[in-house]
C-alpha cells in the first residue's frame, strides 16, 4: 500500500514538473508583454499596455501578418485537397509500393527545412520565378502536404468502408455516399491536420528565409529581425498574440474533436 | 462485375498523381539538382572540390561534431524526461491526462521563435531563474545560462519534448499494466520486469520519438540563433551563412548535402529498426 502511494506521489510530481516546464515559458512571455519596463522584466507592480500600443503602430507589421496568413491559408487548403487524394489512393488502391509512396509523401517532415529551402531557391531561380507569394506558397505546400496525407491516411485505415456500401444499399449514389458518410467521418482528421499544417506554415522560418526578399517578409522572419536589431517588449506583445491565437484555435478544436485526437496530428 | 471492381481500385491509384507529382517536382527534383550542383565547378564541369575543401578544413569537423553532439544530448535528455512522463501519463486518471495533453500541445502550437524568445528572457543573468537561484541562496553570482550550450540544450529540450512523449505515450497506453504485475507476481524484480517486458514493448515508440527529435535537433536553426548566437557554429547555421551572406554556392551546397545525408541516414536507420522490431514482435506472437 505504501509503495503504491509513493508511486502515485512520484508520478504526480513528475507530471507537474513537466507541465510547468512546458507552460512556464509561455506564461513568462505573456507577463513580460504587460510590463511597464522597457527591458525584458516581469511586471513588478506597474502593469501597462504600452507594448501592445507599440505593436499596433509598428510599421510593416500588417503587411507581414497578411502575407503569412495568406500563405498559411492557401498552402493548407491546397494540402487538404492533394493530401486527401493521396491518402485515398494509398488506402483504397491495390498497387505495389504503397508503403514506399506514403513514406515519400511524409518525408519532407524529416528533411532539414534549410536544405529544402536552398534547393527550392536554386530551382525557382532556374525557372525565373520572382513572385514572393508564389514562391512561398510553392515551398509551404511541401511542408503542409505531409501533415494532411499522414493524418487523413491514418484516419482512413480506421474508417469502416462497409458504411459506404450500407449507404448505397439504402439508396444513395456512390458520390453522395462518399460525401455524406465518409467526409463527416474524416472531418476530425481534416480539422487536426489542417490545423497543424496551418500552424507549421505560420511558424516556418528555414524555408521562408530563402524565398522572401527585403520588402516582403513573413512573420517569423520579421520577429527574428526585430529581436536581432531592436529587442524591446513589443516582441513579447506580438508573441502573446500568437500564443492567444494558438489557445483559441486549440479550444475550438478541442470542442470539435477532443484533446486526444489532437495529439495524433 | 469483378473486372469493374478491379478497374475501380486501380483507377483510385491515379488520385495520388497530383500530390506525388507535386512533391517530385518541387521537393525531390530540387534536392537532386542541389546534389548535382555540389559536384559542379564554376565552369560547369564535374568536381570533387566542394567535398575536398569541406574535408580539408578541420574547423568543419568541429562544426559537424558540435551539431551531432548537441543533437545527441538533446535527444538523450528528451528520452530521459519523456519516457517516464509518457508512462506516467498512460497510467494516470483521465482528467490529469487531458491536462498533460494540453501542456504538451499548447507549446507545440506556438512557434519555435516565440518559445526561443521566451527562453532568452528566462535564462538571462537578471532573469527569473537566476533571481530564484540567488534569492534561495543556492548561488551568489548569476549563473551564465544564455549564449552557451546549457541554454541551447534547455530550450531545445523544451521545443522537442512533445515529439518524444507523444509516440511513447501511444505505445505505453497499449502495454497492459497487468503484464508488469504478472511479471512481478512471477517473482521478477522491477528492474528485470522493465528490461524484459516494458522496455522491449515500448521500443517502437522510443525509435519513432528519437528519430523525430534527433533529425529536428540536427537541423535546428532558429533556436541556436537566438540562444547561443554566431560564436557557436552548427552545420545548419554555417550552411545558411554560406548562402545568405557569403554567396558561396559550392560550400553551401556541399554542407546542405552533408546535412541531407545525416537526415536520410536517420530515416533509413529508424525505418529498418522499426521493421525489425515489428518482425520480432510478430515472431514472438507466433511462438506464443
Amino acid at each position: 500500500m505504501n509503495s503504491i502511494c509513493m508511486v502515485r506521489w512520484a508520478r504526480g510530481l513528475l507530471l507537474t514538473a513537466v507541465a510547468l516546464f512546458m507552460l512556464l515559458p509561455l506564461l513568462v512571455v505573456v507577463l513580460v508583454s504587460f510590463s511597464d519596463s522597457s527591458v525584458f522584466n516581469l511586471p513588478s507592480g506597474a502593469w501597462s499596455l504600452r507594448w501592445y500600443d507599440s505593436m499596433l503602430h509598428k510599421e510593416g507589421l500588417g503587411a507581414t501578418l497578411s502575407l503569412s496568413l495568406g500563405v498559411a491559408l492557401a498552402s493548407t487548403l491546397v494540402a487538404l485537397v492533394l493530401g486527401t487524394l493521396c491518402a485515398v489512393a494509398i488506402e483504397q488502391g491495390r498497387f505495389k509500393g504503397r508503403e514506399a509512396l506514403l513514406a515519400f509523401l511524409v518525408s519532407p517532415l524529416l528533411m532539414p527545412g534549410l536544405v529544402i529551402g536552398v534547393a527550392l531557391l536554386q530551382a525557382l531561380r532556374a525557372i525565373g520565378l520572382q513572385d514572393v507569394f508564389g514562391a512561398l506558397l510553392i515551398g509551404h505546400i511541401v511542408i503542409t502536404l505531409p501533415y494532411v496525407t499522414r493524418t487523413v491516411h491514418a484516419s482512413l485505415v480506421l474508417f469502416d468502408m462497409r458504411l459506404i456500401e450500407a449507404a448505397q444499399t439504402l439508396g444513395l449514389s456512390k458520390p453522395r455516399a462518399l460525401l455524406q458518410v465518409m467526409v463527416p467521418g474524416l472531418a476530425p482528421a481534416f480539422l487536426t491536420s489542417g490545423l497543424f499544417a496551418f500552424l507549421a506554415s505560420m511558424d516556418n522560418y528555414p524555408i521562408s528565409i530563402f524565398l522572401t526578399d527585403a520588402r516582403q517578409k513573413t512573420l517569423p522572419i520579421e520577429i527574428l529581425r526585430y529581436l536581432e536589431e531592436s529587442p524591446d517588449p513589443t516582441i513579447a506583445a506580438i508573441s502573446s498574440c500568437l500564443i492567444f491565437l494558438a489557445i483559441v484555435v486549440l479550444v475550438v478544436a478541442e470542442r470539435l474533436v477532443g484533446m486526444r485526437r489532437l495529439a495524433q496530428f | 462485375m469483378a473486372s469493374t471492381a478491379h478497374s475501380a481500385t486501380s483507377r483510385v491509384a491515379w488520385l495520388a498523381i497530383p500530390g506525388a507529382g507535386y512533391l517530385l517536382l518541387v521537393f525531390a527534383l530540387p534536392l537532386a539538382l542541389l546534389l548535382a550542383s555540389s559536384f559542379q565547378s564554376e565552369q560547369g564541369g564535374f568536381t570533387w572540390q566542394g567535398y575536398t575543401n569541406f574535408l580539408s578544413d578541420p574547423f568543419n569537423a568541429t562544426v559537424v561534431w558540435n551539431t551531432l553532439k548537441i543533437a545527441f544530448i538533446v535527444t538523450g535528455l528528451c528520452l530521459l524526461i519523456g519516457y517516464p512522463t509518457a508512462f506516467a501519463m498512460a497510467r494516470t486518471s483521465l482528467p490529469v491526462q487531458g491536462g498533460m495533453f494540453l501542456a504538451l500541445i499548447l507549446p507545440l502550437s506556438v512557434g519555435v521563435i516565440v518559445k526561443s524568445f521566451a527562453w532568452t528572457i528566462i535564462l538571462r543573468s537578471n532573469g527569473p531563474i537566476n533571481h530564484i537561484l540567488m534569492s534561495l541562496g543556492i548561488v551568489d553570482d548569476p549563473v551564465k545560462l544564455l549564449f552557451n550550450e546549457r541554454g541551447l540544450v534547455i530550450a531545445a529540450v523544451h521545443v522537442f519534448l512533445p515529439f518524444m512523449v507523444l509516440p511513447i505515450f501511444t505505445v505505453a497506453r497499449q502495454i497492459d499494466s497487468r503484464m508488469q504485475e504478472a511479471a512481478a507476481t512471477l517473482g521478477a524484480t522491477p528492474v528485470h520486469t522493465f528490461l524484459k517486458v516494458t522496455w522491449p514493448l515500448s521500443l517502437p515508440g522510443v525509435v519513432t520519438g528519437c528519430a523525430f527529435v534527433f533529425s529536428m535537433a540536427v537541423s535546428m536553426y532558429v533556436i541556436p540563433a537566438l540562444l547561443i548566437g554566431d560564436r557557436y557554429q552548427t552545420l545548419p547555421a554555417m550552411m545558411a551563412r554560406a548562402y545568405l551572406f557569403m554567396r558561396d554556392r559550392q560550400a553551401g551546397s556541399t554542407m546542405a548535402v552533408v546535412l541531407l545525408l545525416i537526415a536520410v541516414f536517420i530515416v533509413v536507420a529508424s525505418t529498418l529498426l522499426t521493421r525489425r522490431l515489428q518482425a520480432r514482435t510478430q515472431a514472438q506472437g507466433v511462438a506464443a
